[in-house]
């Protein structure tokens, strides 16, 4: 039996049963995890001691019959941006090399008292800027499926690792999309909640107003089950939504007859001969299902790019200014005064991709241009989410490809960055409106490479798109 | 030519709440270095700040006490800018919608009112403290104080010369205190301001240039720098010079004002609004409770206690320059003793006999029904005002009800008519040569005689009883 292939919720069945204990499970994805990441190199950080003290601990539960959660002692991954208690969390920078957190962020908590066993840190791009995990200090991903290929990014190690069944779930964050593009990109599941579904305490941030937590799984169920785990209200996070959660479980197998989804031409228009197939594919899989197709047009959808980019930036630029040598991190040895320990350190510590966006974001904010770009750029955040909400009242769901093309290949798309920007138009507008959006595999293209289907929905809607991508994982997959 | 000075101040101070604005760490004074910081307030990768909403009571109170309009809903904003003690690099403030705007506070300078206009009160988190002479070429970082909240109050340009604002600086920190939002401690740094000076000639509508002038520890060295300011730019407009816009430091020690940065150095806030944090949405029942909250007022009991209790306006100041003061004194009252009496105790031998023994009107062992009980035994004949020093001391050294010490110390006066003749009989036929210089016109006798029947009566006799048989009985001989 190949239990590292397994889904998350099918070794905690396994588990629970006794036919396997938690221990050995880790210990086999343990195994795994460092014999592959030689060539995956999905790991920042394996937390060998730590995860197998957990094993046995909910092992000694269950041996006392304690009833445990749905994922109790199934090993898991956590993004290397998100703050893990005593544990290296470096979000793939030379600046925090050696920050070891004296927290845990709400969503580490919360994964710990559902018993889960956290495994390591995945590389990521570094401070979660990038679309292909290229940018990290350790070195880039690669991908499981074609380990000349990008896994995707910003949180590329993360779904590497679970499509290389070197974990059984993960966790990534997702600014303008960075858990469904490289989900697409592997082969695997990847949601981004509504802004506010996760507690974005611990989440080391990037842009604050698009930044969520999300699951990258094998299956919609394991998304599921871990949504199940990690959306809760947090006290800590003032963006944190004080409502009831459902049981994400609770809609996967509804039919889906008189679903209205919603295409917009505008997110098709770049996609590759192979990405429109497969989409297509599976839409027509979901119409036999009994849903309702439409082309539609949202034209405001082409300046979400680069409001994305402006606010994101502008953010970014502030959220990064604490990264500067005084009190934790990478600090320059040499220097002569305070303000050129400044420059030597965020220097030396940030790469080249968070030096441009820091740039950018400045830009955007300075006295003289914040009119017309920062503030601009929220009037069209404005304007977006308007057309969403007039749109949802006609439709349940809007769907597109993930991405225009699928994995390419490493060095292939590091001379232009604005070109790279470009490729995320179909998922930064989730970010940009807050919803909910989900990746699910539909296919592979001719070069055998994975792609993923987008689908995006009303406010609090997870359970719905939980409910379609399960839809297509039973029918359509390859 | 003349030029009138123009003045305007911006005073920070620190709100007295239990916790900080953004995080749960004790918001308190002192304590050892970096051991009231969390994450939070420390900016550490993760974390968020969540607004402690009473940081958002204590500035609508402040703000309904100096007469301003409560913006309904405002935002907090990031201002950023780097510096060591600042450990998220940016400060969480409050830029273009204040939580309090358009108000004022009356002031009386040489006994003419006036209106100093306050522009705006908005809420922010304060920095932490570098230490730059601990260690030799270093300097340290105490967070202690990052996340401390604080109410900025920045007032209209309408004063015109030092003595405005000393009048300003201390009306407002009354009300600070009075409405207890802050402790005022400027030792503390609780309050600290930064002064606008410019001139502008007399008679001219626009104002000149203006300079501002930071590091201002003490109300006595605001009015230092102010009027040190005035002096300087008056020179420079007085030789045909102009006067450069630019942030001065005052310097205390040297009673002088020193150049800190120019406006072509001056900072790019890029000011944004803070995405970690919503909306400040206030009610109007939530308006009406707090201002249900505020006391009198420090400026209108001192009218009150002129006018109603027909005080000097000396007395009023004294007596209401603090709430813990003006609450006793009215306490005192409350138990039925006259406005001047207590006023007289208060500001007389409570407060000299409170500082020879280096305590406080919070530390006072007595209370104010103490107190009252003690001056209405003078009042009743029990004691006489000698006598009641006496019993002070006592109430100062073992907080004792004045009843029992006047009895242990056997204070009481003698009132009875009959006896006080009886000495005074004695005291007049040991004495026939003053009753002599008495009856040859020597008034003066009459006070010795007193003299020597206090003496006999060993202090007891109620003196002006004495004094009025003592005429008598002379009289008849």
């Amino acid at each position: 039996m190949n239990y590292l292939a397994l889904s998350a919720w099918e070794i905690a069945e396994k588990i629970k049963n006794k036919e396997i204990s938690s221990v050995e499970v880790t210990k086999l994805s343990l195994e795994r995890a460092k014999s592959m990441n030689e060539t995956i190199n999905g790991y920042i950080t394996i937390c060998e001691d730590e995860a197998l003290k957990k094993a046995a601990e909910v092992d000694a539960k269950i041996a006392a019959g304690e009833k445990l959660s749905p994922l109790a002692g199934v090993p898991y991954a956590m993004k290397d941006n998100i703050c893990t208690k005593n544990i290296l969390t470096t979000c793939a920078s030379k600046m925090l090399y050696n920050f070891k957190p004296p927290y845990d962020a709400f969503v580490t908590k919360k994964l710990d008292q559902a018993d889960c066993v956290l495994i390591g840190k995945t590389n990521m791009d570094e401070f979660a800027m990038g679309a292909s995990n290229e940018t990290s200090y350790y070195g880039p991903v690669r991908n499981p499926r074609n380990t000349d290929c990008v896994p995707g990014g910003s949180s590329g190690g993360s779904a590497a690792v679970v499509a290389a069944d070197m974990a059984y779930f993960a966790i990534g964050s997702d600014t303008g999309g960075s858990v469904r593009q490289p989900a697409s990109f592997c082969g695997v599941t990847g949601l981004k909640p509504t802004y506010g579904m996760v507690s974005r305490f611990g989440l080391v941030a990037f842009a604050s107003s698009l930044d969520q937590i999300g699951p990258i799984t094998k299956d919609a169920k394991d998304a599921a089950l871990v949504m199940n785990i990690i959306s809760a209200h947090d006290s800590m996070d003032s963006t944190s939504l004080d409502i009831s959660r459902p049981d994400y479980t609770a809609k996967l197998n509804n039919d889906i007859k008189g679903l209205k989804i919603a295409l917009p031409k505008e997110y098709f228009a770049a996609a590759s001969a192979d990405v429109l197939e497969k989409t297509k594919e599976a839409l027509s899989y979901l119409e036999k299902n009994g849903a309702t197709v439409e082309e539609i047009s949202l034209p405001v959808a082409d300046y979400s790019l680069a409001a994305y980019y402006i606010i994101s930036s502008a953010e970014a630029s502030s959220n990064l200014a604490r990264y500067d040598g005084v009190k934790y991190g990478y600090r320059a040895e040499k220097f002569d005064d305070i303000t050129d320990m400044y420059r030597k350190t965020r220097g030396e510590g940030f790469g080249k991709e968070v030096k441009r966006r820091i740039m950018i974001g400045t830009y955007a904010l300075s006295s003289g241009y914040y009119d017309a770009y920062y503030k601009k750029a929220q009037q069209v955040r404005g304007l977006l989410k308007k057309n969403y909400d007039e749109v949802f009242e006609k439709f349940d769901v809007i769907a597109s490809p993930v991405y225009s093309t699928t994995a390419f290949k490493l060095g292939e798309k590091l001379s232009d960055p604005v070109e790279m920007y470009a490729n995320d138009l179909c998922t930064v507008s989730a970010n940009i409106a807050g919803i909910p959006a989900i990746s699910v595999p539909c296919g592979e293209g001719s070069d055998n490479m994975p792609i993923g289907l987008q689908l995006m929905g009303k406010p609090f809607s997870e359970d719905l798109l939980l409910n379609i991508a399960n839809i297509i994982e039973k029918g359509g997959r390859n | 030519m003349r030029y009138e000075p123009v003045i305007g101040i911006e005073v920070h101070a620190e709100l007295s709440t239990e916790t900080k604005i953004y995080c749960g760490c004790k918001n308190k004074f002192g304590g050892e270095i970096n051991s009231h910081c969390c994450p939070v307030c420390t900016g550490m990768p993760g974390s968020l700040p969540v607004l402690n909403g009473k940081v958002v009571d204590y500035a609508i109170k402040a703000g309904l006490a100096m007469d301003c309009d409560i913006t309904r809903s405002s935002k907090q904003d990031r201002k950023n800018y780097f510096y060591p003690d600042l450990p998220k690099a940016y400060q969480i403030s409050q830029f273009d919608l204040p939580l309090c705007v358009n108000g004022g506070i009356d002031i009386v300078v040489d006994g003419q009112k006036k209106r100093i206009g306050v522009t705006r009160i908005h809420i922010e988190e304060d920095a932490g403290k570098s230490i730059h002479d601990a260690v030799e070429g270093k300097t340290l970082l105490d967070y202690n104080r990052c996340g401390v909240p604080l109410i900025e109050i920045v007032s209209e340009p309408d004063m015109r010369s030092s003595a405005d604002a000393r009048e300003y600086l201390d009306t407002l920190k009354a009300i600070l205190e009075y409405i207890g939002v802050s402790d005022c401690k400027m030792q503390e740094g609780s309050l600290r301001c930064d002064v606008n000076v410019s001139l502008r000639p007399e008679g001219q509508k626009e104002f000149g240039v203006r300079t501002e002038m930071k590091n201002v520890n003490t109300f006595s060295g605001a009015i230092k720098g102010i009027e040190y300011e005035i002096k300087r730019q008056t020179e420079i407009l007085e030789n045909g010079g102009i006067i450069e816009q630019e942030t001065r430091r005052w310097d205390d020690a040297s009673g002088t004002s020193l150049p800190l940065r120019s406006k072509e150095e001056a900072h790019d806030y890029r000011y944004f609004p803070e995405p970690d944090l919503m909306p400040i949405v206030i009610s109007e029942e939530h308006i009406k409770e707090i201002g249900d909250t505020i006391p009198e007022l420090p400026h209108v009991k001192k009218q009150r206690y002129i006018e109603s209790l027909g005080l000097p306006e000396y007395d009023a100041g004294q007596l209401t320059q603090t709430k813990i003061i003006a609450d006793f004194f009215e306490n005192v009252m409350s138990y039925g003793v006259e406005a001047k009496p207590a006023s007289n105790w208060i500001m007389g031998d409570v407060w000299g006999m409170m500082n020879e023994r280096y305590l406080t009107m919070e530390t006072l062992p007595f209370t104010a029904e103490m107190l009252a009980k003690m001056i209405k035994r003078i009042a009743d004949g029990t004691i006489s005002n000698t006598a009641a020093k006496q019993v002070l001391e006592a109430m100062f050294e073992n907080a004792k009800d004045p009843d029992l010490i006047i009895d242990e110390l056997g204070l009481k006066q003698v009132n009875d008519e009959g006896a006080i003749i009886a000495i005074i009989d004695e005291v007049l036929a040991a004495n026939p040569q003053s009753v002599e210089d008495f009856k040859n016109g020597k008034q003066q006798v009459v006070g010795f005689l007193v003299g020597q029947v206090m003496r006999a009566s060993k202090g007891k006799a109620n003196p002006q009883t004495v004094n009025q048989l003592i005429k008598d009985a002379l009289l008849k001989l």
